[in-house]
């Protein structure tokens, strides 16, 4: 664990244990399920968004993606009664799809990744209502609705995508969380072990010197921006069937937000080579801690976003300031010998 | 005598020190009214540091600094305007959509209340054009000049700043001949105008035309001074190297293998309408000469698959490549050492490890995954062979000299064993100690059968080492010489154009 990684979780012990500390009902199995499982969407999110943000980039298209494929997936599985698998499918392909568009924009129509996904956030927000008249949709029936063909596939899925494993006789793990650590792990030993992750720093860092190194870096590039949305298209499918009801206007709104921010806090560096998956998950499960250790501690909900703002901000700052003094020390170092 | 009179400027003393590098170590210079002193040492010498803190742009460690014998201490170029210390870039500082006039006032337009004043400057502008004998109406966009005569504007604002020392960083090294004869006569005259001038070149004889006296460095430190009787192409090159030259550049013909190289008639991007031919044979260690802006680095750019070739051919060992990125030119089995280090031959914030292997990572790989073993063993093996030193392969490059930064970028080529290694600018910024070390891995490397091409602004650097020379000029090859036809005036002429005397 880096130094970063460390920091950050420190502030998430430190979060955990002061509202602990003031509100007892903090610690019930019921607020844990739903601390673990928000977290979890959201880190899945905050991994795909990191490996833009290691190569320099940045995808502000997130959260429409994480909208239109569950509008998409739910859509498929209400009124269009499509088989459930092959909907899965077919919503995978088009996240992979959205990465591959926003990839070949940025490095062979060479637009700023600013501009590609920002009129990515804007297209798919809209595909996504006009898709369903902007009426909510479940992908999951509710009791009284038989309005869904492939029901029991439908709710066995829903048990993968969004069930609870019994661990003791009070709680029970969301599968979401399982997600998390299966695709945490491939992001890791990806970033970490191959030479494709090692290609990604390398240009994050310099891109030239990475070309001139002989690394095909419109391709890392391309990948990255794969990667992302497709992590923003799982994000998705574990969202719909999450929630009740998809709402083509609202779901994933400002996700693309919290996801860059659970990176940066997370200690990857906009100006790209920097990062690490670990210190992201961490600051992903900061973000949605504080949600609710607001909550709990009776502090007024409008405050949430100047709260979040402020902890990011000042865990930024301080990792800053830290890699300064390190930097002084080391220079110091050199001088001496 | 000059010597008798207090200097107008002198520094004592002087010492600055950068992250890893020792660039000035009690330094001294002297500087009198009127007198051309030319600086001169090879790169890396400390001649530029010295320059940026005399003109204010960064401060010195320790050490003096007196101008007219008061002790000043510069915090910005404006301090050292104020003072009549001016420096003229190498790359000019000008606004190119803005007219002379703009130009020479900007920053200090007379004005009322934020509002332009407009009358005045242009017949003030006018008064210090004609004294750099330039005659043209004030309200010229100075994109529109050509680089000469931008260069003339620049010392026209430094003398419109009251400028009493103008320091020239190389400024014939992007001009044709004839503007080149046009400073000189404007050095001259601004010296009888009581000017004084720190002239800083690497052309030897330029410095011999112009310069009163010659301070050497080498190392960061000085070498030597020269009066103006003194002042010899060998006893400069003495004073800048410290040995006799043929012990420095220690090279040994070998006779030619085959071709490996064969390029004809390509076309970079840079110069569409020129065409570029050469051949370089195995064991051979060929420079290429040129002004900057010839196209020297364009064409190695070219043949690397950076800017790939708008025509012609190019082969490597008689087979057709046609490079469209550095990872093709490298699977034909080319390397390149580029000309900056920092933005294209290495990932400064990775480590020694990591850049030393990054070109070899695809190689070793297994099945996609790092060959860490393999990894260590290449960057060692770097290490090892070309004597880098760093404390450990963990070390991040940005704080390693430019010598070891060099090497670094050379070790990753070298793993590859690449048939042909291009190095654009190879000892640039570097000291004369791994300079050395670097001349002798060419001659080890070439002794072993790798082709290898150079580009360099140092003419001692292509006297010294190469075994034929290419001189450039306008995107062409104006003219090729042998090793036994290389001198500095030949090699002067064709990069400026001009034919050679049969």
């Amino acid at each position: 664990m880096n130094k970063n990684t460390l920091g950050i979780f420190g502030l998430l012990v430190a979060i955990f244990a002061i509202t602990a500390l003031l509100n007892d009902k903090f610690i019930s199995a019921y607020n844990m399920q739903n601390l673990i499982k928000w977290s979890s969407l959201y880190a899945v999110m905050s991994i795909g968004v990191a490996f833009v943000i290691i190569t320099g980039g940045i995808d502000l298209s997130i959260g429409s993606v994480v909208g239109l494929v569950a509008v998409v997936l739910a859509y498929q599985l209400k009124v269009k009664g499509i088989d459930p698998g092959q909907a899965i499918i077919t919503t995978m392909c088009m996240s992979l799809l959205i990465g591959l568009i926003h990839g070949l924009l940025i490095t062979k129509a060479k637009i700023q990744p600013f501009v590609v996904t920002l009129c990515g956030l804007l297209i798919y927000r809209s595909l996504g209502r006009w898709l369903t008249d902007n009426q909510s949709l479940g992908p999951v029936p509710l009791e009284d609705d038989k309005g869904y063909a492939n029901i029991d596939t439908i709710n066995s899925l829903d048990q993968i995508f969004s069930g609870k494993i019994a661990i003791t006789d009070s709680f029970n793990l969301p599968t979401p969380a399982l997600f998390l650590l299966a695709l945490g792990i491939a992001a890791a030993l990806f970033l970490n072990r191959t030479i494709w992750g090692r290609y990604l720093f390398a240009l994050g860092n310099n891109e030239d010197g990475a070309r001139y190194s002989g690394i095909n870096t419109d391709n890392m590039k391309i990948i990255a921006y794969v990667i992302c949305s497709f992590m923003a298209g799982i994000a998705g499918i574990l969202f719909a069937f999450e929630l009740d009801s998809v709402q083509p206007a609202q779901t994933g709104e400002f996700y693309e937000l919290y996801a860059i921010a659970a990176a940066v806090l997370g200690g990857c560096s906009l100006r790209g080579g920097v990062g690490s998956i670990l210190g992201v998950v961490i600051a992903a499960a900061v973000i949605r801690l504080i949600y609710n250790s607001i909550n709990m501690l009776g502090i007024s909900t409008h405050l949430e976003f100047g709260i979040l703002g402020i902890v990011i901000l000042l865990g930024v700052m301080a990792d800053e300031f830290l890699k300064r003094y390190s930097a002084q020390r080391a220079a110091a170092k050199q001088k001496e010998s | 005598m000059a010597e008798a009179r207090t200097p107008l400027l002198e520094v004592r003393g002087l010492c600055k020190q950068f992250p890893g590098v020792r660039a000035l170590h009690e330094v001294a210079l002297e500087l009198h009214q009127g007198e051309v002193l030319a600086l001169i040492g090879e790169n890396g010498a400390g001649k530029s540091t010295l320059m940026k803190i005399l003109a204010g742009v960064q401060p010195a460690d320790s050490g003096e600094y007196l101008i007219e014998s008061e002790p000043v201490r510069f915090q910005n170029v404006r301090d050292a305007m104020a003072a009549g210390v001016a420096l003229i870039h190498q790359e000019l500082n000008l606004a190119a959509n803005l007219d002379l006039a703009a130009n020479i006032f900007l920053g200090r337009e007379p004005n009322q209340f934020g509002f332009f004043q407009n009358k005045n400057i242009h017949n003030e502008a006018a008064k210090f054009l004609k004294r750099v004998g330039l005659d043209l109406p004030t309200d010229t966009l100075v994109g529109n000049l050509p680089i000469g005569k931008q260069q003339l504007v620049e010392i026209a604002k430094a003398l419109s700043c009251d400028a009493r020392v103008l320091i020239m960083d190389e400024p014939t090294s992007s001009l044709s001949q004839t503007e080149t004869e046009t400073l000189f006569e404007v050095v001259h005259d601004l010296r009888r105008q009581g000017i004084s001038i720190i002239y800083i070149s690497h052309r030897l004889g330029e410095v011999k035309e112009l310069a009163d006296r010659v301070t050497v460095f080498r190392d960061g430190e000085n070498a030597g001074d020269l009066a103006k009787d003194e002042i010899s192409h060998d006893a400069m090159v003495r004073l800048m190297v410290g040995r006799d030259l043929s012990e420095f550049y220690d090279r040994q013909i070998h006779s030619p293998g085959k071709v490996v190289l064969d390029v004809e008639q390509i076309r970079t991007p840079e110069h569409p309408n020129t065409e570029v031919s050469l051949k370089i044979h195995a064991g051979e260690i060929v420079g290429i000469a040129g002004l900057v802006g010839a196209g020297r680095t364009e064409l190695l750019q070219t043949l690397f698959g950076v800017t790939p070739a708008l025509g012609g051919t190019i082969r490597m060992n008689g087979e057709l490549i046609r490079p469209q990125s550095p990872r093709d030119a490298i699977a034909a089995g080319m390397a390149l050492a580029p000309e900056d280090r920092k933005l294209h031959g290495l990932v400064l914030p990775m480590t020694v490890r990591e850049n030393a292997s990054l070109a070899s990572l695809k190689r070793d790989q297994n099945k996609g995954l790092l060959n860490f073993p393999a990894e260590e063993a290449v960057a060692e093996e770097a290490v090892e062979q070309l004597q880098i030193k760093t404390p450990h392969l963990e070390q991040v490059t940005r704080f390693l000299s430019g010598g070891n930064q060099q090497k670094i970028v050379l070790g990753k080529w070298l793993a590859l064993t690449p048939q042909l290694l291009m190095l654009d600018e190879p000892t640039r910024g570097i000291d004369v100690g791994a300079k050395r070390e670097i001349y002798r891995l060419m001659e080890k490397l070439a002794g072993e059968g790798m082709a290898i091409l150079f580009v360099s602004s140092e003419m001692e650097e292509v006297l010294g080492m190469a075994d034929r020379a290419l001189v450039m000029h306008e995107g062409r090859i104006a003219g090729e010489l042998a090793r036994n036809e290389l001198s500095e005036q030949a090699i002067m002429q064709l990069a400026t154009g001009t034919p050679l005397a049969a």
